[in-house]
């Protein structure tokens, strides 16, 4: 692949990612670890109580977590590679967005209207497909969907009011 | 020859037109999901489970391995004449593939890759019907220490042998498991880290969280690296086929070499990739004409082909016998047999002997039928590829969605994947393994009631790991396993000091 001639500023570097990522794990530990020590971590007359696994798992993983946290703030040479830079985090907002919003849409229209949307869209909006293509091939792959999914194997989708309104 | 009558049985079952018009369509999806970028073996395999949920567990699995072994097939297909890896075990094939196809020799190329896959496939697959029911046999005497024994072993040899560093690999596999105890206590019935939502009472669902971390994070990976497709063209004459397949006597000595190291890496977790590569580097080492390698010479296409799918083929019989996957692909696989009622593991020899020995046959079947299908269909798959990726895209995703809601009919579960896509690409980027991540999610509650049961057995008693020289054997290997880096560093230092 081509290296364009300015590399785009880097958003985040690497370490900074990894600091945070260890953070969330590292809350995430004591949250689980609190729980579980709620719930009982000991033993009862009958073996290990309910939170005894998970309450070890947890201070495993916030071990774990702590040293990889300790080995990112020391080691600083080398490391600041960047994690992800201007136009890659543009790119992937490009389809996180909009599968975000898909999801949303799927709760109140249904999973096939709203993948109908996202696709034409998606095609339409960042692939710069011509309309007509981008609408045809959505509704194509939507009614194969439909057809293959709730007809053919019986496994039932979310539904919105456009499919009462046809009777499904 | 017991196993001879079992498989033949076997055969019949699957020989009704139903099973066979299944193994057709598994195997075209899989070849299509093989071809597409940003999905693979096991996400295809994920996305594509809730097709097989109203089935009956035998054409179900069927048809699974099918779109499984035409994944495997398709990731060569990209590898050679796109130069892009379907699979991260293809990566050994692109080496000598991608030069052969610019070379124009795509063709042969192409047809060296499937047939040493087959080869690859037949080896694990005899091997799988020899001896899978021995092991099994021999692990029904297996109980709760055993059984955790040998969960544990697996989680060792993950940390202890893996590449990655070593917190990395602790940390993707303690949150894994944390993951699966997740909901309502099966031991006690109690509720563990719910925190009063009715969502997370049910659980968090290994293939929700599959399909998100294979199939959502590839998508934002692919589109991060704005991948542009520039390939060859292909099309497979017999007159090609036949050339390729009357030298293949000659490299006899690369195709069992790859063969018998594949089947090796994959009933022990090292996995399809350290095959490939292995496969190749001692292909190269052995060979006459070392400079040759990597410039386009069919045996560097043999042996990494081969092994990889030996590999990834005999995965499945720790899964089988054993209930602990060898791949992340038999993971999934055996996600299914959860979701249809089906407890793996050594019973399953015994209880449901249709159902194995169905899913044995079609791996013959399917392998032969695929290899035919795959020589046919080149240039049909390989247009796929010219489909505009802004196309593809969302596709995967409504596909992803669909097979994340199909699970438990929750909308929950879509948002879930979503979250876990997200993870799946943060993690990558920052070099947390997710192999072991998904390991410990779908062994996660077998490992726990293991241990439980265990404990609850010998009354709180650690020896009981050491009780009998079988689980004894197995739990010091795990240990040795674990602390093998810092071992072998200790030696290291021992042996310089001596000299």
């Amino acid at each position: 692949m081509s290296e364009p001639t300015e590399e785009p500023r880097a958003v985040a570097s690497t370490r900074a990612v990894d600091i945070a990522v260890s953070l969330l794990l590292l809350a995430f530990a004591a949250l689980m670890a609190w729980d579980n020590w709620r719930s009982g971590a000991g033993w009862a007359s009958d073996g290990p109580k309910a939170g005894y696994f998970p309450f070890y798992l947890s201070l495993l993983l916030g071990a774990a977590s702590l040293f990889g946290l300790a080995k990112a703030i020391l080691h600083r040479a080398g490391s600041e590679s960047p994690f992800v830079n201007r136009d890659q985090l543009r790119r992937v907002m490009q389809v996180l967005a909009p599968t975000f919003l898909f999801c949303l849409l799927t709760q109140w229209l249904g999973l096939y209207v709203a993948s109908f949307l996202l696709i034409a869209g998606f095609m339409r909006l960042v692939g710069k497909i011509a309309w007509w293509k981008s609408l045809l091939t959505s509704l194509l792959f939507t009614v194969a969907m439909f057809v293959t999914f709730d007809i053919a194997f019986d496994v039932i989708m979310p539904k919105g009011p456009l499919e009462s309104l046809l009777g499904f | 020859m017991e196993a001879l009558q079992l498989l033949w049985h076997g055969f019949e079952v699957l020989l009704t037109f139903k099973t066979l018009s299944l193994m057709m369509v598994g195997l075209v999806l899989g070849i299509f999901v093989g071809v597409l970028p940003g999905l693979g073996g096991p996400n295809g395999v994920a996305i594509l489970l809730p097709l097989t949920f109203t089935m009956d567990p035998t054409s179900a699995i069927v048809m699974l391995s099918c779109i499984y072994w035409g994944a495997l097939f398709g990731g060569a297909i990209t590898s050679i004449l796109f130069n892009i890896p379907g699979e991260a075990w293809s990566v050994a094939t692109t080496f000598d593939g991608y030069p052969m196809a610019q070379q124009g020799k795509a063709a042969e190329a192409l047809t060296a890759a499937f047939t040493s896959s087959f080869i690859g496939s037949f080896v694990a697959v005899l091997l799988i019907t020899f001896l899978a029911p021995s092991v099994a046999s021999f692990a029904l005497r297996f109980g709760p220490p055993e059984f955790f024994a040998v969960y544990f072993l697996t989680f060792c040899s993950f940390v202890g042998l893996g590449k990655e560093e070593k917190h990395k690999t602790i940390i993707s596999m303690s949150l894994g498991l944390l993951l699966t105890a997740i909901g309502m206590d099966t031991v006690s019935g109690q509720l563990r880290m719910t925190f009063g939502s009715d969502n997370l009472l049910r659980g968090i669902n290994f293939l929700v969280a599959v399909i998100g971390l294979f199939g959502i994070s590839e998508i934002l990976l692919t589109m991060e690296e704005r991948l542009a497709l520039r390939g060859h063209a292909a099309a497979i004459s017999l007159k090609v086929v036949l050339r390729v397949w009357k030298d293949l006597p000659k490299y006899w000595a690369t195709l069992l070499r790859s063969s018998v190291i594949g089947c090796w890496l994959g009933i022990t977790p090292g996995g399809a990739i350290a095959a490939s590569f292995m496969g190749y580097n001692l292909a190269k080492r052995f060979s006459k004409d070392k400079d040759s390698f990597g410039k386009g010479r069919i045996e560097g296409v043999f042996a990494p082909e081969t092994a990889a799918h030996a590999s990834g083929t005999s995965a499945l019989l720790p899964m089988l016998a054993l209930g602990i996957p060898g791949s992340g692909t038999a993971a999934i696989l055996l996600g299914g047999l959860m979701v249809w009622g089906l407890n793996p593991g050594p019973l399953l020899f015994v209880e449901h002997k249709d159902f194995v020995w169905g899913l044995i046959a079609s791996m013959y079947l399917g392998n032969l039928v695929g290899l035919v299908m795959v020589l046919s269909t080149v240039p049909l798959f390989a247009a796929v590829l010219r489909v505009p990726f802004s196309a593809i895209a969302p596709m995967i995703v409504v596909s992803c969605a669909v097979g994340a809601y199909a699970i438990q009919n929750a909308m929950f579960d879509i948002w879930l994947m979503l979250l876990f896509g997200v993870v799946g690409y943060v993690f990558k980027k920052i070099a947390i393994p997710l192999a072991p991540f998904t390991l410990a999610l779908v062994l996660g509650n077998r490992a726990e009631d293991s241990f439980r049961l265990s404990m609850i057995g010998s009354a709180g008693d650690m020896r009981v790991f050491w009780s009998n020289g079988l689980v004894g054997t197995i739990t010091t290997l795990a240990l040795l396993l674990l602390f093998w880096p810092l071992l072998s560093a200790a030696l290291e230092r021992v042996r310089r000091s001596m000299a």
